[in-house]
């Protein structure tokens, strides 16, 4: 069967362990977490884990049914396949030079990107978009010094609400 | 009015009809116990180690269809029940296992005895709980009550800081209104109709059940099912007693020491009807060449077993009980459905099988360990509640002793637990005071909580432990034979206690037999003699268990052994 990324998104209770036992079905039962992202709800009992896994579509059902059967997983929605728009943000602290500087500024221009801090010897990069685009930004500042950088997981929200809870 | 956390633990075991605690006290848990010291109404066993405190509430839960109870205090205390955790968790048994731990505000400062229990068991309970504020007590025990029995039974934890234990909280919190809805199922109507479909269709159907009949109370549902179908019956080590062992229609286990005779018939079945099944690895061998010729009907309660390792034509997620009581309606008012003429010429194959090749073993000089069990089955009419330990003595007992009823047979399955059986039955005796327990032990396992003689003897359980020593791990050594060219690394355990010294040096009576001839009267003198009595019967060094698939191979490779 075809190994594909794969968006799920849960949504369960804010308590302290519940990352845990997320944490623990993927690792004891061998599947490998790619990206996550947590943050709460509208509600603030509740909050929603957004997963990426690489896996076949057996793999992810089994993941599926073992989250559902958690208690303190309230719902759990792939959405794979599904209209939705997915995002990452990356934060990329650069060294600035006087040589490259205008070089910088001029790439950050043209894909409008946003510098969200600088002083003369560095400034933080805002990128947000797609997985592949932020690849791509990587790719086009390495060459200018990028210093360290730190990257999210995908968020990502369904373009319709397919059920009760969105 | 104020009441203490120790006693509203009390009152909340009550209301949910708690009248037997297995346990140990310790520094944690002395508020419970000296709560514990005021209700005479609570039976409180004092087990000599915690493992045989978790076995023991597995057991008593087994045999009494309750909710089993375990107190232990903090740290080792509570690691010392992680085994018998994972083996309720694994076998689908309702226990609540109450936990002491450090007050909270000592908890992450590696105080004395802390251990995060709820981390450890985090993937061996069916969920767990850390009462930090005394406030959620009485709500959490009602809620681990409930999640222990609903749905897929399983172990559930509630670690009790100290502090929680003592502080003083108000009575109305217990007034505060718990309810829990029942949860969802799904219609199982067209799943059923779909069933059933194949039923008419088959001519070759075979009937597998598992644990789930037993857990779910469904057997006489599961026996009407059969007989009206008039079906062949096999089952997993966890579905022995789901159907009565003597009935023409049983095949008695399939699996990797499964009959020939069931083994066959899976492998040519052209419909297998699996209830309360999760398709464990002992039972399919190869799942490549595991009912290759079969439709297959999976019906189990949970989710995650359907389509787990064998891929279901029609799959029915319920509670088994409704489904065959269902399935049982319809047969009624179509008896054409009812494929028996069909399948004539499929039961005469089976019959053929049977005749051909029956669980059998050969006579020697010197004592047989089935020829032990069968004549236990003699002397017992398969009336006795039966524990095993896990190896060869295990899988002798489920091929050599016919279950009549559920929940008579009490064995680790899943986690095949070496010392699990002794201190089993200890629960299952408090559970059926006026019942006949059996404990049918290796040497090797039986040494795992010999410790719990001292239980045993105590409380005056009469629970008889017969011994089937050949002085070595049996079914390692069997491995050793035919996989490891007879090396025998490290299964020789012929350096073993006095059994019969030991149990006279524990108040209870020994036992011993050497000679064939002499095994029904030391069995009948074991189990006419009151009180907890060890019988040492040594058997064959030896001897395999037969029939066997090779792991890797499909169930009709069995060997045979020497027949």
């Amino acid at each position: 069967m075809e190994i594909k990324e794969n968006t799920i998104s849960i949504l369960v209770n804010n308590k302290p362990d519940v990352m845990a036992r997320i944490a623990g079905t993927f690792s004891g039962r061998g599947f490998n977490i790619e990206t996550i992202a947590v943050n709460v709800t509208k509600d603030p009992n509740i909050s929603k884990i957004i997963l990426t896994i690489f896996g076949n579509q057996d793999t992810i059902t089994k993941i599926e049914k073992q989250l559902k059967r958690m208690l303190d997983v309230i719902q759990v929605d792939d959405l794979t396949g599904r209209d939705a728009i997915r995002r990452e943000m990356i934060l990329v602290r650069m060294k600035t030079t006087e040589e490259q500087r205008t070089q910088l500024t001029k790439t950050i221009d043209t894909y409008k990107w946003k510098i969200v801090s600088s002083s003369p010897d560095y400034c933080i990069v805002e990128i947000t978009g797609h997985r592949d685009d932020i690849e791509n930004a990587l790719a086009i500042l390495e060459p200018l010094g990028i210093d360290d950088f730190t990257r999210t997981g995908t968020v990502a929200l369904a373009r319709q609400n397919n059920n009760s809870r969105g | 009015m104020k009441l203490t956390g120790a006693q509203i633990l009390f009152k909340v075991l009550k209301q949910e009809n708690v009248d037997t605690i297995f346990g140990y006290p310790g520094g944690s848990v002395m508020d419970i116990y000296d709560e514990l010291f005021r209700h005479e109404d609570i039976k409180h066993f004092l087990v000599r180690h915690e493992q045989g405190a978790i076995h023991a509430a597995d057991g008593y839960a087994r045999a009494s269809g309750k909710i089993g109870v375990c107190l232990v205090t903090s740290g080792p205390g509570a690691t010392n029940t992680v085994t018998g955790i994972a083996n309720a968790y694994m076998d689908s048994i309702p226990i609540v296992v109450m936990t002491g731990q450090v007050p909270v505000s000592l908890i992450g400062n590696d105080a004395f005895q802390e251990v995060d229990i709820t981390g450890i068991t985090r993937p061996c309970t069916k969920h767990n709980f850390l009462v930090r504020d005394p406030e959620n007590l009485a709500r959490t025990i009602k809620e681990a009550f409930h999640i222990a029995r609903a749905g897929r039974p399983g172990p559930v934890l509630i670690d009790l800081p100290k502090n929680v234990m003592q502080a003083l909280v108000d009575d109305t919190t217990l007034s505060y209104p718990i309810s829990f809805s029942d949860e969802e199922t799904d219609p199982i109507e067209k799943d059923c109709a779909e069933a059933l479909e194949l039923i008419r269709k088959s001519r070759k159907p075979l009937i597998f059940c598992g644990g789930g009949v037993i857990l779910g109370r469904a057997w006489k549902e599961f026996r009407t099912f059969a007989k009206k179908l008039n079906c062949p019956v096999t089952s997993s080590l966890m579905g022995l007693g789901a159907f009565p062992g003597t009935d023409p229609l049983w095949l008695g286990m399939l699996g990797m020491h499964g009959t020939y005779y069931a083994n066959m018939a899976i492998s040519n079945a052209d419909l297998l009807i699996a209830v309360g099944v999760r398709f464990d690895d002992r039972v399919t061998s190869k799942v490549e060449a595991f009912a290759p010729h079969a439709r297959i009907i999976h019906i189990d309660i949970d989710p995650v077993s359907i389509d787990k390792t064998i891929k279901a034509d029609v799959s029915i997620i319920s509670d088994c009980k409704p489904v065959l009581q269902l399935l049982n309606e319809w047969l009624s008012h179509d008896p054409v459905v009812t494929p028996q003429e069909h399948t004539k010429e499929w039961r005469a194959q089976i019959a053929e099988w049977k005749e051909k090749v029956p669980l059998s073993y050969c006579r020697g000089e010197k004592i047989k360990p089935q020829y032990v069990i069968e004549t236990l089955y003699e002397l017992t009419k398969g009336k006795a509640i039966i524990t095993t330990e896990v190896g060869q003595n295990q899988m002798w007992t489920a091929q050599f002793y016919p279950f009549e009823a559920p929940n008579t047979f009490i064995s680790s399955g899943g986690l095949g637990t070496m010392g699990f059986g002794f201190p089993a039955a200890i629960g299952a005796q408090v559970a059926c005071p006026e019942k006949l327990v059996v404990d049918i032990a290796g040497d090797g396992s039986i040494q795992m909580n010999i410790q719990e003689m001292a239980t045993a003897v105590q409380y005056k359980l009469p629970v008889k432990i017969v011994i089937l020593n050949n002085g070595f791990l049996g079914m390692v050594r069997q491995w050793q034979e035919l996989f490891y060219g007879k090396r025998y690394s490290q299964t020789d355990m012929s350096y073993a206690p006095d059994f019969v010294k030991l149990a006279e040096a524990y108040g209870a009576t020994g036992l011993r037999c050497t000679k064939p001839n002499e095994v029904k009267a030391t069995l009948q003198k074991g189990l006419d003699t009151p009180g907890t009595v060890v019988m040492d019967f040594r058997v064959e060094p030896e001897e395999g268990v037969f029939p066997m698939v090779k792991p890797g191979l499909s169930l009709s490779e069995m060997s045979l052994g020497k027949t």
